[in-house]
This record gives structure tokens, sequence and C-alpha cells, in this order.
């Protein structure tokens, strides 16, 4: 049996006084793509940003286990450099500051030594090159005036650089066309690998036609409904998450 | 990529690199205060010519009879103890071209602070002032035969006394304000370079003002002369010991930019927090001629500062970018002056400011456009980055515009740091401090991008000093 990356127990979350995780339960393993769908509103974000240690949003029960630790109390910034990675639905700019310079930053925070000013320089190439990704990129400031798909080529070339162990990303194929979907799927199944895991939070099917998953959850109104393998995403892509609402409300009917 | 250095770079305070002192030697220091004897005792010291020994005592009663300023923080201002200053200290009566032959304990400061590696590594020219006086000054050999000037102030006067008389203190005159009046009277050190026409001065030249001594007063004059079609880039970077009695940093700028000249003038002062620095900076652009001011204003408990260009040539244009850093006990007043004389000019403002643990920074500028300036294009723009609820930023903007067609931009916005911004960073294995840092050296970069890459390292080294000081 393979090592558990990341447990989620039972995990119950508020912003301002308002629940919206109510009990969700997961469990990843090392070398697993675990794809989490479901509608709008549903919660799937506030989860990846509560993996992420978001301070916004309150614990009020349950836990979150990396690496068989309880990480209630680590900050994000520790989070980031036990390996926990967040690709943003919205990724912020920050004015002033370049890609190279973030992202030398970040390896630096994260490994906890400064990358060679050559090395670096040769690894950020090829990653940007691999992501389709002019030289120019690297001078540019963080996001700043980005399309949709450069901000989500961002973060992807960010996860290509730091390496991390855990990997969630939320919503990265959202509002991308075709061709940009294709070359952020082949770059997420480039950083596939035994030792790390992938959890790929999403509305639609279409990009677990490029990235195969594992396992597939259905995510609605706080909770993982449903669990299976990839077949459930095609059923779900067919028949709309009304008919697995409207199948569920049978099932409690039922009990 | 200038901002690499900066952040990974973790620093030690200002009392560690800076703040320390030299026991004080001096070959002569005059009396506390300043009279008229004060005065004349500097002007025997140099042993000047009559004429400027009489320019000083004219601005001596000038400076006797105006009252301060009313702009700026007429409350700090009124705290200043004239009669508690040391006007004049002489620490050193050698004005060496050879480290070697530099005073020890002077040398050893200014090693500390880097200047004679600096000098090697990419500069053209140095001058280094310790208190009053001027302990090293160098210029490249090919710029001397080439017919640039680079001298500190005193041996300008000396060697060319009819350059200076010509054009020293037609910029700014002794009465323009108190604290001209009082440089024109107790003036000593400072930079004097003359560029001859069509001579590009490549390699930036640099001075670099210490003060050492308790209660000083720093008055250096600075002279810059860009004859037609010449450029240069000149660098002046100060520090002083951290002490509890307060000292005075007074200079007085001036810069002519003859036709198709171009200067640029880049500061980047960090003094400790006991002293007032109350500078007039001012420059002329000539016909076609481009004026630069950078100016980077970290430190001071006061600052007080609006480096100005005034336009008098058609195609003149004149470019002020400052950034300027309040932290605790500070008021960063700094902004800029563009005063439009000649018609088919233009000008720049960009204004950075940051304000942190009860410090206070303040864009004060003015925009002047005389009638006969007509088809003038003006851009003003100033940030305010408020770092949290103690601190404070403020914004005085005047326009007096008279001339025809002239088209003025103008924004100015004040923000925080916003918390996505520092999830986002924080997301990234940046801790909160080095999430701030990052944060803080973006919105400076638009000052940062325009130094030397060695500056900007510098520059961004300091603010993290800065961010870090904060918090111990």
């Amino acid at each position: 049996m393979s090592e558990k990356l990341l447990i989620i127990d039972n995990l119950h979350v508020s912003v301002e006084n308002k629940p919206i995780l109510k009990g969700v339960s997961l469990s990843v393993e090392k070398g697993k793509v675990h794809a989490i769908m479901g509608p709008n509103g549903s919660g799937k974000s506030t989860l990846s940003h509560v993996l992420m240690g978001n301070s916004k949003f309150q614990t009020t029960q349950g836990h979150i286990f990396y690496e068989g630790k309880d990480i209630a109390a680590l900050k994000t910034h520790q989070r980031a450099q036990a390996g926990i990675f967040l690709g943003f639905q919205y990724p912020t700019a920050i004015p002033g500051v370049t890609v190279a310079n973030f992202l030398r930053t970040a390896l630096k925070a994260i490994r906890g030594e400064v990358a060679a000013v050559k090395g670096f320089r040769k690894l950020l190439t090829e990653k940007m090159a691999s992501l389709q990704m002019g030289p120019e990129f690297a001078t540019r400031y963080v996001n700043e005036g980005f399309s949709g798909g450069e901000k989500k080529r961002l973060e992807i070339l960010q996860m290509a650089v730091l390496c991390p162990k855990l990997s969630v990303l939320d919503e990265t194929d959202s509002g991308l066309d075709i061709d940009a979907l294709k070359v952020i799927a082949e770059g997420i199944n480039r950083l596939r690998g035994p030792d790390n895991a992938i959890v790929l939070i999403t509305h639609y099917q279409r990009i677990l036609n490029y990235v195969k998953p594992d396992f597939v959850h259905v995510f609605m109104d706080g909770r993982i409904v449903r669990s299976g393998g990839p077949e459930l995403a095609h059923e779900l892509e067919a028949k709309g998450y009304d008919w697995l609402d409207k199948n569920l409300a049978g099932e409690a009917a039922a009990r | 990529m200038s901002q690499e250095g900066g952040l990974l770079d973790i620093g030690k305070n200002y009392q560690d690199k800076y703040g320390f002192h030299d026991p004080e030697k001096f070959i002569f220091k005059a009396e506390k205060g300043i009279d008229k004897r004060v005065v004349e005792q500097i002007s025997w010291h140099k042993n000047e010519p009559d004429w400027m020994l009489r320019f000083r005592l004219e601005a001596l009663e000038i400076f006797q009879k105006k009252p301060l300023p009313n702009w700026g923080d007429v409350v700090l201002l009124n705290k200043i103890q004239f009669g508690e200053i040391f006007y004049y200290l002489k620490a050193t009566d050698k004005k060496s071209e050879n480290w070697a032959d530099v005073p020890e304990t002077i040398k050893n400061t200014f090693q500390k602070l880097g200047i004679p590696e600096a000098e090697q590594k990419f500069l053209a020219g140095v001058t280094a002032q310790y208190d009053s006086e001027t302990a090293y000054h160098r210029l490249r050999e090919d710029l001397v035969k080439q017919g640039v000037i680079f001298l500190d102030m005193d041996s300008g006067l000396k060697e060319h006394p009819d350059l200076v008389k010509e054009y020293l203190a037609t910029i700014i005159p002794q009465m323009d304000n108190k604290f001209a009046a009082l440089n024109s009277a107790v003036w000593s050190g400072g930079s004097f370079i003359y560029v001859p026409k069509g001579v590009e001065v490549k390699v930036p030249l640099q001075a670099y003002f210490r003060i050492n001594a308790k209660n000083a007063g720093q008055f250096e004059r600075t002279l810059i002369i860009v004859d037609e079609g010449a450029s240069v880039h000149y660098i002046e970077g100060c520090t002083a010991p951290s002490y509890s009695q307060d000292s005075l940093h007074s200079a007085v700028v001036e810069l002519i930019a003859k036709p198709g000249a171009h200067i640029r003038y880049t500061t980047i002062q960090n003094w400790s927090n006991n002293v007032y620095n109350l500078v007039t900076k001012r420059a002329v652009a000539q016909k076609d001629a481009i004026v630069e001011w950078l100016d980077g204003n970290l430190g001071s408990k006061l600052t007080t500062k609006f480096p100005c260009v005034v336009m008098t040539g058609e195609g003149a244009r004149g470019e002020v970018v400052s950034c300027a850093f309040a932290g605790v006990g500070q008021h960063q007043d700094a902004g800029a002056k563009l005063v439009f004389a000649a018609p088919h000019t233009s000008g720049t403002i960009l204004s950075k400011s940051i304000s942190k643990d009860g410090g206070r920074a303040t864009y004060r500028g003015l925009v002047k456009v005389y009638p006969q300036a007509h088809d003038v294009k003006v851009n003003v723009r100033c940030d305010a980055l408020i770092l949290d609820d103690r601190s404070q930023s403020d914004t005085y903007p005047t326009m007096e515009i008279e001339g025809d067609r002239v088209n003025i931009e103008h924004e100015a916005t004040v923000s925080k740091i916003g918390e996505d911004q520092m999830f986002y960073l924080m997301s990234r294995g940046l801790s909160e401090s080095q999430a701030t840092t990052l944060i803080v050296n973006g919105f400076f970069e638009a000052f940062t991008k325009e130094l030397p890459m060695e500056y900007a390292v510098e520059l961004n080294r300091l603010i993290q000093l800065e961010m870090e000081g904060a918090v111990g």
C-alpha cells in the first residue's frame, strides 16, 4: 500500500460564521491524481484555500493530516515550505516584481538556500520553454496585465520550479482555449511522479481528457458526495450535476 | 533582475552598518552656534577670496532675518536648535587623491561604507566628504584629459574661481529660503563639476557625504555645469552615525544644463534618525536639455526636499523620480517642482512613498507654467503605500497654469497591501515580512530600475533593513 500524503478527516469550515465545508473526508496517496468536480459555489475553492492555510477561513471541526501530521498550527508559508502548493484560480498581481525575481525568492524560501544565478536562469528558461513561454516572460511583473491563459501558465510554471509534493490546482483549466489547455495539461503531466500527488479541482470534465485522474470525487454543498474512477467524470459530463443531485435525493429518500 | 540581491541578503540594522562613529578628532572645530565670527573663521580657514567672505556674510544676514519657511512640517522645523549645532568641523586639512594618504580613521569609515571598492568597480570619479571637509577625491585620467572638472567645491573655488563666481547662486540665490541662506553663509565641501562641450561622461561620478561628529551640521554646496551637448551622471550617497542629539544637513545643489546637455543626478540618502535633512535642489534646463533628478530618501528625522527643474529653453525636459520611506518618528516631506518658462517643453514627476510604524510621507509638488510657455506636456504621478494604521500619507499637489495648450496628466493613488497579495506570496513560502518586503521592493521598482545595478541592489537592501528594523 502506498503512503498517504494527505488525509482530510471530517473537515468543517466556516467563513464569518457561515458554514462552507460540511464534513469533507479525503485521502490522497503519493503518486496519485485526484480530481474534485462540482458545481460553482459548492466549496471546492474554499477547500483548496483551507489546505493552504488561508486565515480567512475558520476550521470548526475535523483535521488535515499532511505527511502524517496535523497541520492546523502551520501558517501558509510553513505549509508551502513543507511541500504544499496551491495553483490559484485567480492569481494576484504583484506590481513591480518580476517573474524571475519572484520565483527565485520563492525557491529560496522553500529550499532555504540561494539558487545560483546561472543555474536558476537555466532552470527557468527550460521550464518556461516547456510551457511555451518566451524568455521575455521572466522580466514581466507577476500577473500584471496578464491574460487569463498567461496567469494559469505562470501558476504551472511555479509548480514546475518549486516541485511541490502536494499540488492543489484550483480550476487551472477554466478560461483556457483548447491549445492552452493542452499545454497546461502537458505541464501538469510532466510533474506527475511516484513521490508527489495532485488534487485537480475543476468544474468541467474537459481537462481530464488530458490529465488522467486515478480518482474522481464529486463535490456538492460542502461535501464529497460520490467517489469513483475516471468513468465517473464521463458520466457526470454526459448527464450533468442535476442528474447526481436527483440521484442523491433519491438515495436519501430511500434511506 | 536588479532586485535580487536586495531580498536575499538578510542584513543587519542601521546601527551595525552605518550607525557607528569614529572618535572625534579635529584640526579645527568652530564654536557651537552661528554668528559673524564663526562665518569669518570658516572663510579664514579656507583662505578664500574676499568676494566669497562677503557672499557668506550677506547670506548670514539674510539667514538671521528670514523666518522659517511656512511650508513643510512647521512643527518639526521649529524644533531645530540652531544654537546647538556645530557649523564647521575640520577633521582633515588634506584632500588626497590616494586612499592610502587619507587619515586612518576616516579611511576606515569610508572602507566600511564600501566607497573605495565602488570606485574601483564602477565609478569614473569619487569625492568623499567627512563632516565639513573633503578627505578624498579623484577623477579618471581620461576624463581629466577631456577637460572634465570634478572637484570638491572648495578646490573648485581655488582652481576655477571665475567659473564659480559666474555660476554660484545664480540658480538658488542666498535669499531663496532660510536654509539656502544658511548654506550660503557656512557652506563647506560639496562637488564642483564642469563638463565641456560635447563630452559625454559615460560612467557615473559619485560623492559620498558622511557626518561623523555629534550635533554636527553639514552644509555642502554643489554646482554642476554641463556645457552644450555634454552629459554626466552624478550620484550622491549620505549616512551618519546614530546619535540621540540632532544633526543638521542642509545642502544647496545647483545644476546648469546648457543647450542639448543631459544631467542625471541620483541621490541615495540614508541618514540616521537624528538628522534634519533640509535641502534645496534646483536645475535649469536650457534649449533641448534634459535634467533628471532621481531622489531616494530613507532615514532622517525630517527630510524637506523638492528637487526642481526650470525649463528655460524650447524643447527642454525635466524629470523627477523619487521614492521615500518614512519609518518610526520620521517625516519624509518630499516631492518635486517643475517650472515651465519656455514653449514646447515637457516634464514628468513620479513619486513613490511608503509609510510605516507611525511614519509620515508627504508628497508636495508644484507644476508651474508661465504664460510664455505654450505647448507644454506634463505627467505627474504619485503613489503612496501605507503599511499600517498608525502611519500617514498626504499629498499636496499645486498647479499654476498660465500658458496655452498645456497638457497635464495627474494621477495619485493611495493603497495598502492587500490580503490576497500576502496570501499569494506566503503560499509560495515567503514569511509575512519577506512577503511585505517583496511587495515594497516591487512598489519602488519604478525608481530602482532607473539606478545602476549596484545601487539598485543597495537600495533594496536598505529598504529591507528598514522593514526589519521596525520589527526588532
